[in-house]
């Protein structure tokens, strides 16, 4: 078989074809919202929310190892507990963020250190699964739920996706006021806090939602690096918006199809694809400056 | 009624007091330029105003139905990051956001209203040119435009003739009194420039040294602080 044939063979698999729509639709989200967490100097919010997500995961699973027996639900019904814990700490750190007389990165990486601390403890006592290293390293770097991925959780990305998609379309005028001069935004009456707070949740929500296909620690990595690649060359906000969108899109499609082929987990695969991509952007950025 | 009152207020940061007991009041229709040395609380008034700040003490009031998204703003110094790419037609149309309402993209009227000041403070022919790459002068002009954008009642300027050449500082003044004189906008401005100060403004706020000084402009020509202040550098 040649790597065309075998790439149709895959593809035969409906989860295959569902996990390269779900990815996609991952990495749109992601460079959407991504842009706006770079630019306000919040992606760490993204960072800390993930490793957040991971123990509230943790724990939940070891909470709800009976439950989940009861309603055999998998994925939705851990979310009981994950998304409202990752909603919360979502306004939490944003509140630390805005607080500068806190030291707010410092406190930020104690709380993402010790969730992932807490996660992995719970996971090793209360475990029931023999294969703890597993569990662990799926909810870290994704890859255990791409292959039950079903129809519904597809629709749930699509909707979810959708907005996403829409509620930034919506702001985008206002989230670029608010980005690029917070000072002048306020004092001309545009309600920042507020959508402060909107990029907080819908962020802690896509991190939820990702955790499961991309693994909680590499989400903050497809939030931050198509952003940070498109600012190398792009002129306006505009641009970086489609430029990152583009970017993450792209790695994420080839990224997902290079995993299928080499069977190397899609969760990093992608990521070093926009780990590339942020070099190649940064060498062209490098040039146009000199060439100018 | 006044546009805006400050009662007795105090400011400063952390506790450490920059501005003590002062009381001011704008009409609307007033051009007021605050002067007074570096670092005597100048930009920490405005912001207060313009509740970027908290007082230590007292109270300002907005009266006549005054909101925020009436007022433009040129802050002295933005936090503006370095590496964020934002074309100049972006900011300054961004200026006229608080027009929108709930409209969630920018009108027709909005787009000629952010052109036609472009074309006014002279920055029309770069217009797509990343903000960024601009000069610290252009970069002054592209701000104004936009506090220019989003002024429907009242403006506050800080030092916005920082940066400019004197042509286009000459033009900013002019423009902003046409502005005061026949668009019937309330000005508030910080400016260094004292000559220009007692120009074009009606009212002066004095700070720094106490006693502070509030008053028209004749009677701030008339008293000891402005005496000083305008003829202490002959002395
Ligand atoms: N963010 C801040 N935190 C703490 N202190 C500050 C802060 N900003 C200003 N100050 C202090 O407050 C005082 C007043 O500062 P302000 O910027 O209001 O002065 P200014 O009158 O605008 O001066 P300039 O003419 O240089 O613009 C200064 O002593 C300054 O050190
Ligand atoms: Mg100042």
């Amino acid at each position: 078989m040649n790597v065309f044939e075998t790439l149709l063979y895959y593809l035969s698999f409906s989860y295959v074809r569902y996990a390269l729509i779900v990815g996609v639709l991952i990495a749109l989200c992601s460079s959407l919202l991504g842009v706006t967490l770079v630019m306000k100097r919040l992606s760490f919010i993204g960072d800390g929310l993930s490793h957040i997500a991971f123990g509230a995961m943790a724990v939940s699973s070891a909470l709800n190892i009976s439950l989940q027996m009861a309603t055999g639900g998998g994925m939705a019904q851990s979310m009981i507990i994950v998304l409202p814990v990752t909603l919360i700490s979502a306004v939490l750190l944003l509140r630390l963020g805005e607080n500068s007389k806190i030291k707010g990165d410092a406190l930020i990486a104690m709380i993402s250190v010790s969730a992932l601390a807490v996660g992995y403890l719970v996971m090793n006592v209360f475990s029931v699964s023999s294969n703890i290293s597993g569990d662990v390293c799926g909810t870290l770097f994704g890859s255990t739920s791409i292959i039950t991925l079903t129809f519904s959780d597809l629709c749930f990305s699509l909707i979810f996706s959708a907005v996403v998609v829409v509620i930034f379309l919506l702001l985008y005028n206002r989230l670029f006021s608010a980005t690029f001069d917070e000072a002048f935004a306020r004092a001309t009456g545009l309600r920042v806090g507020a959508y402060n707070l909107l990029i907080a949740l819908v962020i802690a929500a896509l991190i939820v939602w990702a955790m499961n296909l991309i693994g909680s620690l590499l989400i903050s990595a497809l939030v931050v690096f198509p952003a940070l690649s498109a600012m190398r060359v792009a002129k306006s906000f505009k641009s970086v918006i489609i430029l990152s969108l583009v970017i993450s899109v792209c790695c994420a499609f080839f990224g997902i199809i290079c995993s299928i082929l080499l069977s190397t987990p899609v969760g990093s695969t992608v990521v070093i694809f926009d780990l590339a991509a942020f070099g190649l952007f940064s060498a062209l950025g490098a040039f146009i400056r000199r060439a100018a | 009624m006044e546009l805006i009152s400050c009662k007795n207020i105090s400011l400063g940061y952390d506790g450490r007091v920059v501005v003590k007991n002062l009381s001011f009041c704008v009409n609307s229709g007033d051009y007021l330029c605050i002067v007074g040395e570096n670092g005597s609380g100048k930009s920490t008034l405005m912001k207060t105003v313009l509740r970027l700040c908290k007082p230590i003490a007292g109270e300002i009031v907005m009266g006549e139905g005054l909101r925020h998204n009436e007022i433009g703003y040129l802050p002295q110094q933005t936090e503006i990051q370095k590496d964020f790419p934002a074309s100049v037609w972006e900011i300054v149309l961004s200026g006229t956001l608080n027009r929108c309402g709930l409209c969630p993209f920018y009108k027709r009227e909005q787009k000629q209203r952010a052109r036609a000041i472009m074309e006014k403070v002279g920055i029309a022919d770069i217009a797509s040119r990343s903000y960024r790459e601009l000069s610290g002068g252009q970069q002054q002009r592209v701000l104004l435009a936009r506090a220019l954008s989003a002024a429907s009642r009242l403006i506050f300027l800080d030092e916005p003739a920082a940066g400019l050449d004197p042509v286009a500082m000459e033009k900013m003044y002019e423009l902003i009194n046409r502005l005061n004189k026949e668009d019937g906008i309330t000005v508030m401005m910080i400016s260094h420039d004292i000559e220009a100060a007692v120009k074009y403004s009606s009212h002066i706020l004095h700070i720094g040294e106490e006693p502070y000084f509030f008053g028209t402009k004749e009677e701030y020509l008339e008293s000891d602080v402005g005496k000083k202040y305008l003829f202490g550098k002959q002395d």
